[in-house]
């Protein structure tokens, strides 16, 4: 989030699209009750009404898979009413800046496309510079080159008539949510975006997001109280995992993995991002910093300017490979591993294409299953369709404690790192993660001292040493992410004390500052609001340097005054020569004429309406899902994302408007399971609330193929089959789209055969191995499917 | 302590059901077996071990989806009928906290089956539950064990949206006018239902039937109401 959950009470209009924000973000509604009863209009956008829609002031319905044509369709809006904010869009984003002349695009495709490789040459998609390296701008807007001119020309195609024909959604209520939205531009009237898997698990899931973001520059609803585009996380800790890098690209705090080319850290180094722009903060010109500081933590006095602090010790990617989520699972299935850790995660239900992920299991000749409870993961060999003699993998099972059984941290949506206690000893054998972690690696290290093995530098010159009394101590490891002034032996204050020559270490740069010689930050629980905003800044800790709400200058004029004074995130002192109020993103001087843009993490110090970096372009475009109900797109001759993998043969069959698969289908979750349930299922009396899997399904449809209320259904895919009792409902319609009567229909993933044994099993049996070209994540959110009854018997 | 009540406003409940389990929680009630029949709303219905239950209403109106969310429970009434139904019959099953105004159900006290019918439906709200096993009859307790020290009933506790509230009775009465005050601009048919007899005072936005068949009683209409109404306004003013 660049804002935070409490920060939705400051909105006028709060956005509910890609998420729903009642049903699985409960806690949250609090804050959406807060700005309602000030006046706030809650607006929420949907394929289904769900308990989110009946308090949303207006809810508006589309497809799967089509929230780029709906944004779209507003951008076009907001430009034709003039409803953008120019003060901002003119100074605070790249609207004003000259685009390479190369630059098209043309029947779905932008200029550089490769149809042989699927990718583009993007040299063609950047900003124009002068003739010292600075980007050139028009403030007035006009130059048809200009980034402004070119997204008008880009949106001029998103026509009422066309959105409709691809979203379903009537105009009027096309127009309902433009023109409420759209009223934000004001420069005292604040929009927030929430959103969460609803807008990632598509195709062209990046995407969506940026047309959020690019609304919301155009609004000037970034950097400001109740603005902001807002991920609505998943997991309590996920946003702490992502921020410790648990993802392939990158290394912890946003780092990009080193690749197999960049074989010194001169090389690596040479790719920070760099600006001729003297007013371009450009923050991640001190990414070598960060690296080398982070090197030292790995590595400790192993590390050292000779042998450039131990960089050639980190693991490497290969130029062009991918290690997502589905393509471990592909080369799994392949037989590529041995090995495979399953820390808490259940990849037999919750993977895309859980048919296929179930036999990569397999595969392997041992797994070890860390969790609360068994899984269909753990217990996979003895699943359905499998033969226990048949399969080799050797499975180890490690009971892992609950979280109130353990002490530590957890960041949650809104970037606070909030430090929790441990109430309760774990049961029996079961023992917290960091424990187990903390003992494997000694035990790794032993066998490779005393076997050696291919490569045991980077294990056996790995700074271990976080333990009190021979025990794993979690406050040891916070203090290694806060990072050390070695010189001194004292924690660092915060990232701006981390130098690149090997006289500090952190484990991470964003959480510097986070436990310091004033002691553990997230443990703090103070209840001050100076700003009356909410910020609460000395509860817990915010990254980055306790910044409540990022790219907080924007929030100002060029003079350091709030733009909206009602609601002041930031106010220049100009006597004091400060700051006052929220962390300032850099506590330089207000930007004036020659001071330091706003957007400090962008190489050119704005906002990107532009975007040149993504795969799939720099404005966001429809594409059909990969499964879809329509032949052709109606705004191209690209019915899908150019530039996705496609995997292809044995379990991964995909059909696109097949008759036998004529239904759009979506996976989502209730409030009352979490994930693929392992822990919720076992909970009798979650259980008791949401017992088995069912099937939404329209009256029409339902009427359609003689399927009653309670009925069991049958749901298929080229991929699997699933059955589930029918949930007849009001609250899913047909849509018209292109003409065509289509339907949706939707099932929760949250079960599996394990236990409860009548609950049903997983709807990820259903999706497919296909990703999001930037993220690989899944695209869970729409496909197609069948339904049909298959029995009369009421459940 | 002063007479307590609790204000539920439907318009801001989500259906998340943390009042729900809270109180299975807090009670130690064990969970039911239930099956998925079209419809979130599980269990059934209230039970022994069942005395909250979110009741989802879903129906059309001018081709939209309606979706009424009603968090159910014991309405503690001011002069309870069920209670004034079980001495009549002799029993001592029922009382009522004179500090609080909690009417509470003693479940070791043996109900025959008889009497818990005529207990049940001398209820206008249908409230009261009664175990084979045990012959004992259980509701909500207005979490007496938690008021009594000081905490709120669990269900309000956990409560994330503002639809659970609890209180001293005047104050929830403010509190429910007040709202009602502001929630008929946008729905004339909003009311409160029953707030001067029930503890347990719900704001809804429409018909009380279209949440559920017992949310609300008619005390002007004829049948089992007008008996209660006599129940409820005896000529004599009963104990406590």
């Amino acid at each position: 989030m660049t804002n935070h959950y409490i920060d939705f009470r400051n909105a006028d209009v709060i956005l509910n699209m890609g998420s729903n924000v009642a049903e699985n973000h409960p806690v949250s509604f609090k804050w959406i009750e807060a700005a309602r009863e000030k006046g706030a209009i809650f607006i929420h956008v949907d394929p289904r009404f769900t308990r989110t829609s009946t308090k949303a002031d207006i809810y508006v319905r589309l497809r799967s898979g089509t929230d780029i044509a709906f944004l779209g369709g507003m951008i076009k809006y907001i430009l034709d009413n003039n409803l953008y904010d120019e003060f901002y869009v003119k100074n605070y984003t790249n609207a004003s800046f000259i685009v390479n002349p190369k630059f098209g695009f043309d029947d779905g495709l932008f200029s550089g496309y490769d149809p042989t490789k699927r990718s583009y040459d993007k040299s063609s998609w950047a900003l124009e510079k002068d003739e010292n390296g600075i980007p050139k701008r028009d403030m007035t807007l006009q130059d048809e080159r200009c980034v402004f001119q070119l997204l008008k020309k880009h949106y001029s195609r998103y026509t009422p008539e066309k959105v409709t024909a691809i979203t379903g959604t009537p105009q009027e209520d096309l127009e309902k949510v433009y023109k409420v939205y759209g009223s934000t531009g004001k420069p005292d009237k604040a929009g927030t975006e929430l959103y969460a898997m609803g807008w990632t698990q598509h195709t062209v899931g990046t995407q969506n997001i940026r047309t959020m973001a690019m609304i919301q520059l155009l609004l000037g609803n970034m950097g400001i109280a109740g603005g902001g585009v807002n991920a609505l996380r998943g997991e309590s800790n996920v946003q702490g995992s992502t921020d410790q890098a648990l993802l392939f690209h990158i290394i912890p705090a946003y780092l990009p993995t080193p690749r197999a080319k960049l074989a010194t850290l001169a090389d690596y180094n040479k790719t920070t991002p760099a600006t001729k722009d003297p007013r371009s903060a450009n923050w991640w010109q001190n990414r070598p910093k960060y690296i080398v500081s982070l090197l030292k933590s790995m590595y400790g006095d192993k590390a050292t300017k000779d042998n450039d602090f131990g960089y050639s010790w980190l693991p490497k990617l290969d130029d062009t490979q991918n290690c997502s989520w589905l393509v471990l699972f592909d080369e799994m299935y392949k037989g590529s591993f041995t090995g495979f850790f399953a820390w808490g995660m259940n990849p037999a239900c919750s993977g895309a294409n859980a048919g296929k992920t179930r036999q990569a299991l397999t595969k392997l000749d041992w797994m070890v299953n860390v969790n609360v409870f068994d899984s269909e993961t753990g217990s996979f060999w003895k699943g359905p369709g499998m033969d226990p003699k048949k399969i080799k993998t050797e499975v180890f099972q490690l009971p892992c404690a609950a979280f109130l059984e353990k002490e530590g941290s957890v960041s949650n949506s809104g970037r606070w790192m909030q430090w929790r206690w441990k109430c309760a000893n774990p049961p029996g054998d079961a023992r917290p993660d960091g424990d187990i972690i903390y003992d494997l690696f000694k035990k790794v290290r032993a066998l490779y001292a005393k076997e050696k093995g291919a490569f045991p530098d980077p294990i056996l010159n790995l700074k271990w040493d976080y333990e009190t009394k021979g025990h794993f101590d979690i406050h040891k490891i916070a203090k290694e992410l806060n990072g050390y002034d070695l010189t001194t032996g004292k924690l660092v204050a915060n990232f701006t004390k981390l130098k690149d020559d090997g006289t500090t270490s952190c484990g991470n740069w964003l959480y510097s500052g986070s436990y310091t010689e004033d002691g553990n930050m997230a443990a703090r629980r103070k209840k001050v609001d100076p700003t009356g905003l909410g910020l609460y800044p000395e509860w817990s800790w915010c990254w980055p340097v306790n910044r409540r709400i990022i790219y907080n200058r924007a929030s100002v004029d060029l003079e350091g005054n709030p733009r909206n004074p009602k609601r002041a995130l930031l106010k220049w002192d100009a006597e004091a020569k400060k700051w006052a109020g929220d962390v300032p993103d850099g506590g330089w001087p207000p930007m004036g004429t020659d001071g330091f843009y706003p957007f400090i993490m962008k190489p050119d110090g704005v906002g990107s309406i532009f975007g040149p970096g993504l795969a799939d372009g720099p404005f966001p475009e429809h594409y059909e899902p990969l499964e879809c109900p329509i032949e052709k797109n109606p705004m191209s001759s690209q019915r899908i994302n150019p530039v996705i993998k496609i995997f292809e043969g044995g379990p991964d069959v995909f059909l696109t408007c097949d008759p036998r698969y004529p239904f759009v289908c979506s996976t989502y979750r209730v409030t009352e399971h979490w994930q693929t349930g392992v822990l919720t299922r076992w909970l009798p009396w979650l259980i008791e609330a949401e017992p088995q899997i069912f099937c939404e399904i329209s009256n029409e449809l339902a009427k359609m193929r003689g399927i009653e209320n309670g009925d069991w259904v049958l749901v298929e895919t080229p991929r699997g089959k699933v059955e589930a009792v029918a949930m007849v409902t009001h609250r899913l319609k047909p849509f018209v789209i292109t003409g065509q009567t289509i339907h949706q229909i939707g099932l929760p993933y949250h079960y599996g055969w394990l236990y409860p044994k009548d609950g049903g099993d997983t709807a990820n049996l259903l999706t497919p191995t296909i990703g999001d070209p930037n993220t690989m994540i899944p695209e869970s959110k729409a496909f197609m499917a069948n339904v049909t009854k298959i029995k009369a018997k009421k459940a | 302590m002063a007479d307590k009540s609790f204000f539920i406003d439907t318009t801001k409940c989500t259906a998340c059901r943390g009042c729900q389990v809270a109180c299975k929680q807090w009670n130690m009630n064990p969970a039911t077996k239930t099956v998925q029949r079209g419809n979130h709303q599980n269990p059934e219905d209230l039970s022994y071990v069942t005395y909250k239950l979110v009741r989802f209403s879903e129906f059309e109106t001018n081709g939209k989806p309606v979706w009424y969310f009603f968090a159910d429970q014991c309405r503690h009434c001011t002069y309870p009928p069920c209670k004034m139904t079980a001495e009549s019959l002799g029993s001592k099953a029922i009382t009522t906290d004179e500090a609080t105004g909690a009417v509470l159900f003693n479940p070791k006290i043996k109900v025959k089956a008889d009497d818990f019918k005529a207990i049940r439906q001398s209820c206008p709200w249908d409230i009261p539950r009664w175990d084979e096993k045990t012959q004992g009859m259980a509701k909500c307790t207005m979490c007496i064990d938690r008021i009594k020290e000081g905490l709120l009933p669990a269900c309000v506790k956990t409560c994330p949206t503002g639809a659970m509230n609890f209180g001293d009775r005047d104050k929830m009465l403010d509190m429910a006018k007040k709202r009602l005050k502001e929630v008929k601009a946008k729905y004339p048919k909003a009311e409160l239902l029953n707030a001067d007899f029930v503890r347990t005072i719900f704001l809804v936005i429409d018909e009380p039937k279209k949440y559920h068949k017992f949310a609300g009683v008619d005390i002007s209409g004829p049948s089992i109401i007008a008996t209660v109404k006599n129940l409820i306004q005896p000529a004599s003013s009963p104990a406590g």
